[in-house]
Formats: C-alpha cells, sequence, structure tokens
C-alpha cells in the first residue's frame, strides 16, 4: 500500500525533547512526520523514550522544547479536546483502557465525552464493534473477554472517535498467533494513520512499510521497515534482535509476490 | 462485623445515616483535593478495589484460624483521611446492595462505624505520633502500627455508642462495651501488624505514594553541569493553609470525642462506670437491683429499661463533653507548639 | 466475613422483576426494610406476613427458595449473636431447662433475628434479579453523587483484575515453596499487599490516561440513563406499601 499523502501530514514531531519533573531527561529533539493512511513502526529498544513520546501526541505530556502538530493542529491547550478526538491512543494494557462496566459503554465514552448521543452514538458504537469483529460482545463485561477479544474492544474505543491518527502500544503482546494474525488483519482493513509502537519485528515488517528506530531519545533511524530490519549494524546498535530463523529479506520477498 | 436490619432502631439508623451522608459529602470534596481534581474516580475507584481485594487476604494466627484487615487504618495513611473515608464507605455500600453483606438500613451505622471513625480516628492518631516522633520512616511504621491498634477498639466504641442510644435489645452497655472492646483490641493488634508491614512495604518502594509520609519526602536535586542544585519548590497555594488548620482543627475535635468515648466506655467496662456516674449523679433514681440466682451474669442486676438507657447515654455524654474539653486544651497546646517552630508537615495536612 | 465477598448474586432472568428499572427495586427494597425495621417485634405474625410477601416476589422472580435460603447463610454470625442475647440482657426471666433467661433478650433476639433474616432476604432478591450495572444506573438516578457512584463503578470493574493480581501473588509465593502458616509469614503477606497497593494505584493512574486520551475532562459522559414509567413505579412500590399496611396494623392491633 503506498502512502496518500495528500494535504497537511496526520502527524508532524520537530524537535521535541522532554524532561520528568525527577529530572530524568527522556527525549533529546526528536524529529519526524507522518503522512496522512501511512502505516509506521516506532522500533526502539526498553527506555528509548517511545512511551513518553506517545503521551506527547496527545498532549498528557508537555511542557518541554519542540512541537507537535495533528492534522496541522498544534497540541496545546486551546485545541486539546479536537487533538485527543483526533488522535486514538491503544494503550497496552487492555484492562487499562476498558475501564467501563459494559463493552458497549466503553466504546460509547469516547464519541459521549466529545457530545455525541442518542441514535447517532449508537451506530457510532456498533460500526466501531463491527469493525473489529466483536459486534456481539456489546453488553458484555470486559472481563469476561479473552485477551485477544479484549485488545480488539480496546481498538474499538479508539476507532469509535473516528481518529486522524491510530496509535498502538505493543498490539501483538501477549496475544495467541491467532489473534495476532486477526488484529493484523483488522489494522490492515482500517482505512486511518497508523503509528504502532513494538518490539515485535516481524509484526512491524508484515504491517508497516515504514518504521522509526527510536534510540535514547532522538530519532535514530528513518526508512522502509526491510531496509532496517536488514541492516544488521543499525539492529545491533540499538538492542534490536530479529527472531530466530527470521530473515526480513526473504519475507519482503514473499510479500511481495503476495 | 457488618451490623445488619434491626440492630440498632430507626430512628438512631436514621440519624447515623444523616452523619454518614455528611461524612461522605465532606470526603468527596477532601477527595478531590487529595488525589487532585478529575483524577480522583479512578484513582479512588481503584484503591477500594484493593480495599475489597485486600480484606480477602487471609493472614493465618494459628491452627487454622485467620484474621484478615479491616483496611480503614490503612486506607487513611495510603491514600489520606478523606479519600479513605470515601473509599472504605464504597466498599461497605457495595457489600450491602450486592452481597446483602450488612443490613440495608444499617448503612448508616455501618459506615459512621467502619469507615469513618476508623480513619478518622486512625489519621489523628497517626499524624499527632508524626509530630512527636523523630522524622523517618521508621516513625512512620511505629505511627502506622498504633494508629491501626487504637481505629479497631475506636470503632468498637462507636458502635457501642451507638448501641446505647439505639440498640433494639437492652443488654447492659456495660457488657456490650467489655465484650466489644475486649475482641476487638486483639483484633484490632492483628490490624496493627498488618497495617504496619504494609505501609512499611509500600514506604520501601514508592515511599511517594503514602500520603501519610509526604513529609519526608526529600528536596528534589538536579545534576546541572557537574554539580547538584537544588530543584524548584512547586509554589504552594495561599489559600491552602488557613483551609489545613480548619481541619487540623476538625480532625483533632472529632479524634478527641472519639478518644473520649473510647476511653469512658473502657472505664466503664469494669465496675460499670457508667452506670456508677449516672447513680452518683443521682439520674437512676428507678434503678433497683435483684439478683437471679443461677445466671452466670447475676451480678449484673435488672434495671429500668429507659432509665438505665438514658443514665448511661447521659453520662457518656458528660464524659465525652469532658474528655473533648481536655483533649482540645492538648490539641491546642501542641498545635501552638509545632506552630512555633515553622514545620513544613502543616503542608502534608 | 471475607470469603463471601467473592460471589456474584445475580441470576439471569427475564421475569417482570428483572425487567423493572434499578431505582425502583432500589426504592422498593430500601423501603421495604424501613418498613420491617419500624414494625413493633410483639407484632410477630407481621413479620409472617412480611416473609410472604417477600416469597411472592421470589415467586414472581423465579428466584428459587434453595437459593434464596443458601445466600441466607451470610446471617449466620449474627444467629450466633441473638442466641447470646437472652443470657446477657437485662430485665425480668424466665426458666427453660433449668437455664435462666432474659425475657427483653428473647424478645431481643427475635428481633434482630426476624428483622435481620428479612433484611438479608430482601437485598438478596434485589441483588439476584438486578445486574451490577444496572444497580450502578439505580444508585445514580436516586441521586447519590456522581462521583461516588463512579468510584464505586472503577472499583466493581477492577475488583475481580485486582483480585486476580493478588491470587496470582500467593501462586507465586507457593511456586517458590512459600506458604503462610502463622503470625511469622505476616511480613511475606504485607509485602504482597504492599505491592498490590502500588499496583493499583499505578493502574488508577493509567486508566486515568486511558480516559484522558479519550476525552476525559472530569465528568462521566451520560451514556445510558434508567427511567422508569409510573407504571413500573406502582408494581415496584407495591411491595412497601402492603408491608407499611402490615406494619400500620402491627402498630395498632
Amino acid at each position: 500500500m503506498d502512502p496518500v499523502s495528500t494535504t497537511a501530514a496526520s502527524l508532524e514531531v520537530s524537535g521535541l525533547a522532554f524532561a520528568y519533573p525527577d529530572g530524568h531527561q527522556a527525549l533529546f529533539g526528536v524529529d519526524f512526520t507522518i503522512g496522512r493512511g501511512e502505516r509506521v513502526a516506532l522500533l526502539g529498544p526498553n527506555g528509548a523514550g517511545k512511551t513518553t513520546l506517545v503521551l506527547h501526541l496527545n498532549g498528557i505530556l508537555g511542557g518541554g522544547a519542540g512541537a507537535v502538530t495533528v492534522a496541522g493542529l498544534p497540541v496545546d491547550k486551546r485545541h486539546m479536546a479536537t487533538v485527543r478526538q483526533k488522535v486514538g491512543i491503544v494503550f497496552q494494557d487492555p484492562d487499562d483502557q476498558l475501564f467501563m462496566p459494559t463493552v458497549r459503554e466503553d466504546v460509547a465514552f469516547g464519541p459521549a465525552a466529545a457530545g455525541l448521543k442518542g441514535a447517532a452514538l449508537e451506530e457510532r458504537v456498533r460500526h466501531a464493534l463491527d469493525r473489529v469483529g466483536m459486534g456481539d460482545f456489546a453488553d458484555r463485561p470486559p472481563h469476561h473477554l479473552s485477551f485477544g477479544q479484549r485488545r480488539r474492544v480496546a481498538v474499538a474505543t479508539v476507532l469509535a472517535m473516528e481518529p486522524e491518527i491510530l496509535v498502538l502500544d505493543e498490539p501483538s503482546s501477549n496475544l495467541d498467533p491467532a489473534s495476532r494474525r486477526e488484529l493484523a488483519d483488522i489494522l490492515r482493513s482500517l482505512d486511518v494513520t497508523v503509528l504502532m509502537v513494538t518490539h515485535d519485528l516481524p509484526y512491524a515488517l508484515e504491517l508497516c512499510p515504514r518504521s522509526l528506530i527510536l534510540s535514547d531519545g532522538v530519532i535514530a533511524a528513518d526508512g522502509p521497515t526491510a531496509d532496517l530490519l536488514s541492516d544488521e549494524e543499525l539492529m545491533r546498535a540499538h538492542r534490536l534482535e530479529l527472531p530466530f530463523g527470521f530473515d526480513p529479506r526473504v519475507t519482503k520477498l514473499t510479500k511481495k509476490d503476495g | 462485623m457488618h451490623v445488619p436490619d434491626g440492630f440498632i432502631d430507626a430512628p438512631t439508623s436514621a440519624v447515623t445515616g444523616a452523619v454518614a451522608a455528611g461524612a461522605l459529602a465532606v470526603s468527596l470534596r477532601g477527595a478531590r483535593r487529595e488525589l487532585g481534581g478529575e483524577r480522583t474516580a479512578p484513582l479512588a475507584g481503584l484503591v477500594a478495589a484493593f480495599i475489597f481485594a485486600v480484606q480477602m487476604l487471609n493472614f493465618p494466627v494459628a491452627a487454622g484460624t485467620s484474621g484478615h484487615l479491616l483496611g480503614g487504618a490503612l486506607a487513611a495513611i495510603l491514600v489520606g483521611p478523606c479519600t479513605g473515608v470515601l473509599c472504605v464507605s464504597v466498599v461497605l455500600l457495595m457489600q450491602g446492595v450486592l452481597f446483602a453483606d450488612g443490613g440495608l438500613t444499617a448503612l448508616g451505622v455501618n459506615i459512621t462505624d467502619m469507615a469513618l471513625v476508623t480513619t478518622v480516628v486512625s489519621y489523628a492518631v497517626f499524624r499527632a505520633l508524626l509530630a512527636v516522633l523523630p522524622t523517618g520512616r521508621r516513625s512512620v511504621t511505629a505511627a502506622s502500627f498504633v494508629a491501626a491498634l487504637v481505629s479497631v477498639p475506636a470503632a468498637a466504641c462507636a458502635f457501642t455508642l451507638i448501641y446505647a442510644i439505639g440498640g433494639t435489645t437492652d443488654v447492659s452497655i456495660g457488657k456490650v462495651a467489655s465484650a466489644m472492646i475486649g475482641v476487638h483490641v486483639l483484633i484490632g493488634l492483628g490490624e496493627a501488624v498488618i497495617t504496619a508491614l504494609t505501609v512499611g512495604a509500600v514506604i520501601a518502594v514508592r515511599p511517594d505514594l503514602v500520603h501519610g509520609a509526604r513529609g519526608l519526602r526529600r528536596r528534589l536535586r538536579l545534576r546541572v553541569d557537574g554539580r547538584l542544585i537544588d530543584a524548584p519548590v512547586p509554589p504552594v497555594l495561599p489559600a491552602a493553609a488557613p483551609a489545613s488548620r480548619r481541619k487540623v482543627w476538625a480532625t483533632g475535635l472529632v479524634a478527641s470525642l472519639v478518644l473520649a468515648g473510647f476511653v469512658s466506655f473502657y472505664a466503664s467496662a469494669n465496675p460499670d462506670g457508667l452506670e456508677k456516674v449516672a447513680h452518683d449523679k443521682g439520674i437512676d433514681t428507678k434503678a433497683e437491683k435483684h439478683a437471679s440466682a443461677g445466671s452466670p451474669l447475676a451480678d449484673y442486676g435488672v434495671r429500668d429499661v429507659s432509665d438505665a438507657r438514658l443514665s448511661g447515654g447521659l453520662a457518656g455524654v458528660i464524659g465525652v463533653g469532658v474528655t473533648v474539653v481536655a483533649g482540645s486544651a492538648v490539641f491546642w497546646a501542641v498545635r501552638r507548639r509545632r506552630d512555633t517552630d515553622v514545620s513544613p508537615v502543616s503542608h502534608g495536612l | 466475613m471475607g470469603a463471601g465477598h467473592a460471589h456474584r448474586l445475580y441470576r439471569h432472568g427475564e421475569s417482570p422483576v428483572h425487567t423493572l428499572p434499578p431505582h425502583t427495586k432500589l426504592a422498593a427494597a430500601f423501603l421495604f426494610v424501613l418498613v420491617v425495621v419500624s414494625t413493633p417485634r410483639e407484632a410477630m405474625w407481621a413479620f409472617g406476613a412480611y416473609a410472604v410477601l417477600l416469597a411472592a416476589v421470589a415467586e414472581r422472580a423465579r428466584v428459587p427458595a434453595g437459593f434464596l435460603l443458601r445466600r441466607l447463610l451470610i446471617e449466620v454470625p449474627f444467629v450466633a449473636f441473638a442466641v447470646l442475647l437472652p443470657f446477657v440482657a437485662e430485665g425480668a426471666r424466665v426458666h427453660v431447662l433449668g437455664l435462666s433467661l432474659s425475657v427483653e433478650g428473647l424478645w431481643g433476639a427475635w428481633n434482630v433475628l426476624a428483622k435481620g433474616t428479612l433484611g438479608v432476604a430482601a437485598s438478596v432478591l434485589l441483588a439476584a434479579t438486578t445486574e451490577l450495572r444496572q444497580l450502578l444506573l439505580g444508585l445514580e438516578r436516586l441521586k447519590l453523587p456522581p462521583l461516588l457512584v463512579q468510584i464505586a463503578s472503577f472499583m466493581l470493574r477492577y475488583g475481580d483484575v485486582i483480585t486476580d493480581e493478588m491470587r496470582r501473588m500467593r501462586i507465586a509465593r507457593a511456586s517458590r515453596g512459600f506458604e503462610a502458616r502463622g503470625v511469622r509469614h505476616w511480613g511475606v503477606l504485607a509485602k504482597s499487599a504492599g505491592a498490590l497497593f502500588i499496583r493499583s494505584y499505578e493502574r488508577g493512574e493509567r486508566v486515568h490516561l486511558a480516559m484522558v486520551s479519550r476525552g476525559y475532562a472530569g465528568s462521566m459522559p451520560v451514556i445510558e440513563e434508567a427511567t422508569a414509567s409510573p407504571a413500573q413505579w406502582r408494581l415496584a412500590l407495591a411491595l412497601p406499601c402492603s408491608a407499611l399496611v402490615v406494619c400500620l396494623s402491627g402498630w395498632t392491633l
């Protein structure tokens, strides 16, 4: 799939630096742009600042140097409500994300907070759940679902807000192979911009044509996923390791065929 | 122990209901301050879930018996008194509505007794001890121990007081007090050990999460150009000081009130001190004694129902009043002394 | 009292009692218990009448008697207390089988047992016919402070999650050969409790982030609302109203 770069980019991060109140500095000037409709993986070792970066995208963290713009809109106090609607973050633990008593209410939370009501809200919820194949589970309490199902509902809660960009934090963690594939199918079927934070390099290769490597608080590399993963020296330098027996070059060829 | 319906008469249940509602209203506002505005709902909810879960954690005593935490003191010390009251109340409310544990009309009694009294008493004791003890983690643990130790018999006293006013069966208040307090001093001991150990465990890992240990926080230092410098201190809201002082006063008053009840009822446990006071004051004119032979409890005698209750209640009120005055005086003195040596602790209150 | 909290009382069903709006049921149960508590204990027949009323509700809700009776076991500690009352209470005494029992105490025991049992039975019926979520909606509808209902709702949502974490910690302890047998082991258990608190608090912070990320600004959006027609109110209040009639005749007869 080619990136559909038309008008304003979905996400623009420039010169972003940030230190926590305890003095620990996590970001040291991050720059990148993601075009509309792109699917990009954000790779990096533990402690590289990935989560810190993600929390800047919808303004939960801020106050450091640099700027983030979402679909042309600067992330600041004035635009916070719109920005949070446009940036949908799917957190790593679906139990954190699904905080309402039933799946339906959880999916409705975002759009309802934005002021949607009645039949339109109902329709939005149904549509979002159908997109992740969880339409039949609307009245279930989240803790009665399997982990994979919860992850899918978590994606639906964000889709219901019709975001400009979907940000997923470790989407494939703790999933069995079947749930992992189902989630990949769902993500491929969506026509939104996706930024995927992950350690799962084969998953990144499968889903994202382009990757960024965040290391020590800066973007260390930006390019086609297959090229980055094939660059052994680069990978080693940033503590990224491919699973045993996995060769990105071979996978790339078979993908191109299919 | 969750009080069921029919244990306390309707008027008293209504009054305690009003007390509980007032306490909840105050703690709802206080909790917002303790947890920080919009974070209140999820944080208090999770803390309530924690209290709910930790009540199920069994601490084996010996030979198959085990105890568990009531959690009022623990909640007060970990998250602050208002959030503590709120969380324990929510747990009680849900236990009453969902699990039929504790009567619906007795909710007021249960909340007043188990959420309000335990939390407020333990927090007052905790704060008072911290003001006296040297600053340090060990003091926090020790203060937690004593706070939890006192909180459980204090709840038993509060229950005895409620029972004295609105109990549906006329049992000598001395008897209720001695039974309740005797058992609850033992329970309190267990509660104290567990609470102190748990607070100690949290302090060891995340001292910043322990509300009661906020005074311990060190100044933040940053490394800049190879030198350590003090981080700027976040400005303290100017409105905070008078409000916190008022709160100190309110806490002190409530605590001394409850402690007064504790002391007077404890005193009443052996030779029925309350009734003795009532007798000396000529309140129980109609009281008469005749031993009923053969009963193991014969020497408690028989008294006229309404007058005995009245006398007990009146004596209680007198005792409480006297102790409130004394307690306030002590508190005033302590407060003044602490005001003179510019203590940073008052910000944490 | 710990173990009893874990099981849920709800029984799925489509009966007229199940379909009543939650706040009408909450109000009915509460008023019913209030009436029961206000009944003079000497009117023994009145408590029989209340029991019949509850049995009628259970019948309409298709809650089997066995289920209801089993759930009443939660009351057992108070039965023990009630048994003690005749021995310790004041007042004139009667002698039964060589035991000296207080008349006042006997009445007191009867009072606590009858009212307590009816109270528990009413609560069990309420919980058995109303879903968790509905109960929360009902409480909100009955004008409980929204923040309180939110806290309750988070507590119920995460109660299982936290309990599960606690269970996993126990399994982790057991797999390393640790079994708490006495007071000596309290330190280890308390460390688990402390860790559990930290995990709960941190989860609370993450939940807050997830909420803020979806537009939360301090108040929960209204997604579902419980509404009741006058007919539904009449049906729900039939229980406390008939109880009130019984109660009033209990006072006058």
